[in-house]
Parts: structure tokens; sequence; C-alpha cells
């Protein structure tokens, strides 16, 4: 056993959240020959990615092992705009008609509780997750979706898996995992107004690149993180994943317990006393070792705006396109080597995504459309992540504050994010997108995305071309 | 899963970095519940243009790329989507390797567990590799090692259960399943609120 190995074993050593998570879960130790096998406490099953998996286990003859541990929606290929609704998903894709049907069956016989196309609680996977209180503390938590690693912000270990992994857990709750290594990520200083989590992980992205984090678990630690809500961490875990890491994880604190106690599927009661005190424990030891650490100031941060074709290709929204950016991804977005950033047109703006659609999201994007209209010729998307941030955002009035400044607002689900349900992007359009990847195709073949925060994205909606957003903060404190 | 122990073909490259699996087989594809016929997807927007006809440039299309088992692709292959549907395109379309400096953890995982042989070698092989396209290559599960195109060999990484469960073309889900003790005693044991 190599001394690094020993010390992770032993009881006086410090110890980071990942291995006190991972060690909770650790069914049969790693050995040289073979992977871990890990626990996992919370399935999360969508429409896109089961089908084959339930097949495999029915092939076999296999029962789920733990229905009570998964939890199914549908979101990828749901359709979202109101039309769309109003006409009983007539107009529905029949494959995709076909795969949610499955997702029902499949469910129905083996037990998982399926938050389906009528369930006032359905939503975006990883919307869903957290607001139902499923997403706690100290779980490990796995979907069949790349950005698991949105429930890191609980201070869990969360990472998507493919198939066959989901197969692996439905059929034994376990997976064969080699132990990842550690990078820190140390956000410190204080966000300005009108820069976001959002536009830090897009910073940090474009400090480490896309495959920076590969084989890594970040953790994102420091004041900047501390005062962040579980929205705007979640947004930060969430794309832990565009920079290759396998998950990202903040400590659990009172933002956390803040935010869960009460929630449907949270503990309550003695339970929850109990469970708090777990949760404490699991932050990490001061002087526990990481294998890497990345700091970033982030007093003196922008608002990021992305202008190539992966999420590291970013710089901020009063910048320019570097002289270095590649020629494939310069022609793909129509951009050149030196272009400013900022009065670049859009024709369609896309607030959503399991990134960046909830109720803090969708604020912020009202905030800097209320009293303005989006610019003509723009069409502009808000689509919450789920029915109850539907409800909820109703409730303060953001719809009206969207419809009225010429906003469509849409029905809960992936939307134009991964563009398989209807909403999709024209060849050659410019989406200012608050989702997660601006790869080539993502929002429809020859659409180019362009990454960026709520604020950025309103903003931008108002000006009909990517736009700062902070002037039209101050503009709104000089009128209160 | 059927036992592969030696990979020998010739090589189709692929130079560029970070292709991501959005461009391995686009999302609106994704609306299949079946795991077979990806392959005529396979690149759907860089192999076809707006008419459907396959652009002639495009390597996959080129008449050396006929036939190519091996593909060399750039660094961090893979990276995006965990969606299995990317090495089966990949493998539908008769792709059975993929050999890189660096491949996307959750990708290379779905690769393996499918038999794609998913393997990194060292930047000075890569350059070989990519610089002689068309070359005879073998990739040699025994002894972790690809033989380039003069003749050379070079040692590649692979995760050692994976490399096991390819060999004797055992299933993991088998050896999972077969820890069953193990995972009730932990489900007995772990901790609850």
């Amino acid at each position: 056993m190599s001394t690094a190995e020993k010390g992770k074993t032993d009881p006086d050593t410090p110890k980071t959240l990942f291995d006190r998570i991972w060690q909770q879960h650790v069914v049969v130790p790693e050995s040289p020959d073979t992977p871990a096998v890990l626990y996992i406490d919370l399935h999360l099953v969508h429409e896109v990615t089961s089908p084959q998996a339930f097949d495999l286990l029915r092939e076999r003859g296999i029962p789920v092992r733990r229905p009570d541990r998964c939890l199914a929606t549908v979101d990828h290929s749901i359709p979202t705009s109101p039309e769309s609704w109003r006409n009983q998903l007539a107009d529905m894709d029949v494959a995709a008609r076909n795969q949610i049907r499955k997702l029902d069956v499949n469910c129905g016989r083996s037990g998982i509780r399926l938050l389906g196309v009528k369930n006032s609680r359905r939503g975006i996977v990883h919307v869903i997750g957290p607001e139902l209180g499923a997403t706690q503390p100290g779980m490990t938590v796995v979907c069949g979706d790349s950005h698991t690693t949105t429930h890191g912000a609980f201070g869990a270990l969360a990472f998507g898996i493919g198939t066959t992994e989901v197969a692996h857990v439905l059929a034994t709750q376990c997976l064969l995992q080699r132990r990842p290594r550690t990078l820190a990520v140390d956000l410190s200083g204080a966000l300005a107004e009108g820069v976001t989590s959002k536009d830090a992980v897009l910073a940090l992205i474009g400090r480490i690149g896309v495959g920076g984090g590969t084989g890594h678990v970040i953790e994102f630690r420091g004041e900047a993180v501390r005062a962040m809500s579980m929205d705007a961490r979640m947004t930060l875990c969430n794309m832990a994943i565009e920079a290759g890491a396998r998950a990202g994880m903040v400590a659990p604190d009172d933002v956390t317990f803040e935010y869960l106690a009460g929630r449907p599927m949270a503990p309550a009661g003695e339970a929850w006393e109990k469970s708090v005190r777990h949760w404490r424990s699991l932050a990490s030891d001061p002087g526990a070792k990481f294998d890497g650490t990345v700091g970033i100031d982030v007093s003196d941060l922008e608002p990021q705006v992305t202008w190539g074709t992966d999420p590291g290709m970013v710089a901020p929204v009063t910048g320019r396109v570097p002289e270095s950016a590649a020629s494939r991804a310069l022609e793909y977005m129509g951009f050149s080597a030196g272009e400013a950033l900022a009065g670049r047109p859009v024709q369609l703006v896309f607030v959503g995504s399991c990134t960046n659609s909830r109720l803090t999201d969708l604020r912020q994007a009202a905030s800097v459309l209320r009293g303005r209209r989006v610019a003509r010729g723009v069409r502009m998307l808000v689509v919450p992540g789920s029915q109850e941030t539907k409800r909820r955002a109703e409730a303060e009035g953001l719809d009206r504050v969207f419809t009225e400044a010429g906003a469509e607002w849409h029905e809960s689900g992936c939307s134009l994010c991964i563009a398989m349900n209807g909403d999709r992007a024209a060849p050659g359009q410019t989406v200012l997108s608050t989702s997660n990847r601006n790869f080539e195709g993502r929002q429809g073949t020859g659409a180019r995305t362009l990454l960026a925060s709520p604020l950025t994205a309103a903003a931008s909606a108002v000006a009909g071309a990517v736009a700062d957003p902070r002037p039209f903060l101050d503009e709104r404190r000089r009128i209160a | 899963m059927e036992a592969v122990k030696v990979i020998r073909s010739r090589t189709v490259v692929l130079p560029d970095v970070n292709v991501d699996t959005d461009q391995i087989i686009p999302a609106r594809f994704l609306t299949t519940t079946s795991r077979k016929g990806l392959g005529q997807h396979l690149f759907a927007d860089r192999r076809f243009d707006d008419g459907g006809q396959p652009r002639s440039e495009f390597i996959l299309n080129r008449p050396e790329a006929a036939g190519c088992q091996i593909l060399v692709a750039g660094h961090n292959f893979g990276c995006g989507s965990s969606r299995e549907h990317a090495p089966w395109a990949l493998l539908d379309f008769g792709i059975r390797a993929v050999i890189s400096t660096g491949i996307a953890d959750i990708f290379r995982t779905n690769a393996l567990r499918n038999g794609l042989i998913a393997v990194v070698v060292g930047e000075a092989a890569h350059r070989r590799l990519a610089g002689t396209p068309g070359a005879e290559v073998a990739i040699d599960l025994a002894s972790c090692t690809v033989t380039l195109p003069d003749g050379s060999e070079t040692a590649f990484d692979i995760e050692p259960f994976a490399r096991y469960c390819l060999l004797e073309g055992m299933d993991p889900l088998g050896y999972l399943m077969s820890k069953d003790a193990e995972i009730r005693h932990y489900e007995e044991t772990a901790w609850k609120p």
C-alpha cells in the first residue's frame, strides 16, 4: 500500500469531503485488479438513457434491486412550448413518444416512482432532485446524464454514467469505480454586482480547459462559494463536467440545510436533527490534501461569454475573440479573431436548462427585463426547470414580466439546451444561451451558441446583440 | 460480450481536439430505444450536408477510410454528454478501437463496457500514429502495447479490470452481482438517519 493510500484510511489524517463520502460508500475496496464496488444512494432516471438498461435487465431476468432508491422523470424529449401543450403534445415526435411510454411501462413494472408527463412535480431531473429534497448531503447520486454533477452542490458525490452502468445500478444499486483524484478550486473574493456563479465557472473552464478536470472530483471552496445561494452553487457544480471533471462538490453548510428543510423527501423531525449532525461532519478538514489546487480571485471577474465551440473558449463580455482562436471554431461561429464580443447580433435567447432554470435564475433574467422589451427580430424562450419552479415564478409574477417583454414562457423541460424536443435553433442562427454546451450543432444543426449567465442573456435579448448586463442594473438602481 | 485480444487494422485519423459526443452522435438521434443501427448517424452533421449528401472531404467518407477499425483521435476525445449512443454508433459503423492522448472519463467507461477498445498513448506515439493515416496498426490487449507503423511498440494505459473483462469476454455485471452478500451487508450496516 502506498503512503497516499495509507493516509486515506488513517483516522487521524485530515480528510476531504470527497474522501469521507467515498469511504462511507465502499462496499468492496479497490485492489490493483478490481475497482471498488461503490454503493449508490440515489439513482435518477430519465427517458433517453434508460430504455436499453431496462431491456438488459429484462433479457437476463434480473429485477430492479432497490426501486425505492430510484426516482424517474421525463425531461429531455418532452416538448415545452405552450402551443404544443394546448394541443396535447400532438406535434410530438413518434420516437420520443415511444421513449416516454417505455419509461412509463418500465417504471410501472419495477415499482420506480415516476414523475411523468402529467405529474405536477415533473421537471428537469437535476432540478427536481434538489427541489424535492431527494438530493441530500453525503449521498452518492448517479444518473444517465453528465450534468448529474449538479447535485454535488449539496455536498453529495454525484456523477453521470452511461446506459450500461444505469443497468448496473438498477440491478445491484452499486457501481464499479476507481477512486478519482481530487482538485480544490478556491474562489476567493466576492462576485461583483451583475456577475454570477455561471461567470465564475466559465472563467474557470477558460483557465483549466475542457479536459482540465479529467479524472478529478472538484471541490469548490472559498468565501465566494460560501456566499452563494444553493441555486448558484448548483450552476457551479453543473458545469464541473464541462471542465471534464467526474464531479463537482460544495461542502454542506447552513445555506444547504435551510434549502432542504421541509422539502417533501428531506428527513423530518428527529431524523432531520440526526441528519444535520451527520452532514456537518462531512466538510473537508483543515489541511486535507488534494491532488491539485486552482485559485481564482473573483473580485475583478466580469460577465463571461463564450465565442467558440467548447465552453473553454470564453472571454469577458467587454473583451474580444482571442487572436489565437482555432480557425475551425471561428469559421463555425462566424467570428473573426480579435472581434469584439459585445454587439454580436443574436436571433435567439434561451433562459433555461439544468444549468440556469431555477427561481434565482428566472428572477435575475426578470430583473433586467422588467419594463423593457425584447429587441425586434429576437425570439426569447424562458423555460423553467420544473413545474414547481414554474408555479413559484408565476406566483411572483415573473411570467408576466417575461411575456410583457415579448418573451415566450414555456412548460418545463430541457428544451433548447439539447434540441431533441421540438425547441431548436435554425442553421446559422446565433443563440445567447444560459445552458452548458456550445458544441457544434448542440442547439440545432449549424446553430451558433454563445453561453452566458441569465443576466447577460436578458440584457442581450433587450439589446438584440451580446450586451454587458451591468449597465442595465445600474440604470435600474438610478430609477429606484 | 465477445472476448477481444488483438485488433489489427489500418487507421483512420481524426486529429481534432475535444471531439464531443454531440458531434459523434447528435441528440436528435437519441429518441431511439435500441442499441442497434446507430452507425448510420455517426458524425451525422460532419458526414452529411444539409441535403443529406455525404461531404466528400470528411475523413470517414473518404475511400481510404473504408474498412478501418482503429480511429486515431485528438486529445480529450468523447467529452461532453454521457450518451452511450456514442460508442454504440462507432461500433455499429465498424470502429473497434480509439487511440488518443486523452479520452473523456464517461466515454472511456462506456466504450470499454461495450468492447470498444479505448486506449491512451503518449504524445510521441500519438504523433507517429496521427502522421501516418492508413498505417496497419495492432493493439494487443494481452501485452498492453500498440505496434506502431514502423514496427516499434508503445505501451498504453487501460483500467486493469476492464482489460480483464475484454480479454475473457466477461461481463462486469456478473461480477457485481456476485457481490450480493457484501451489498446486503452494506445495506444493513450503512449510516441511516
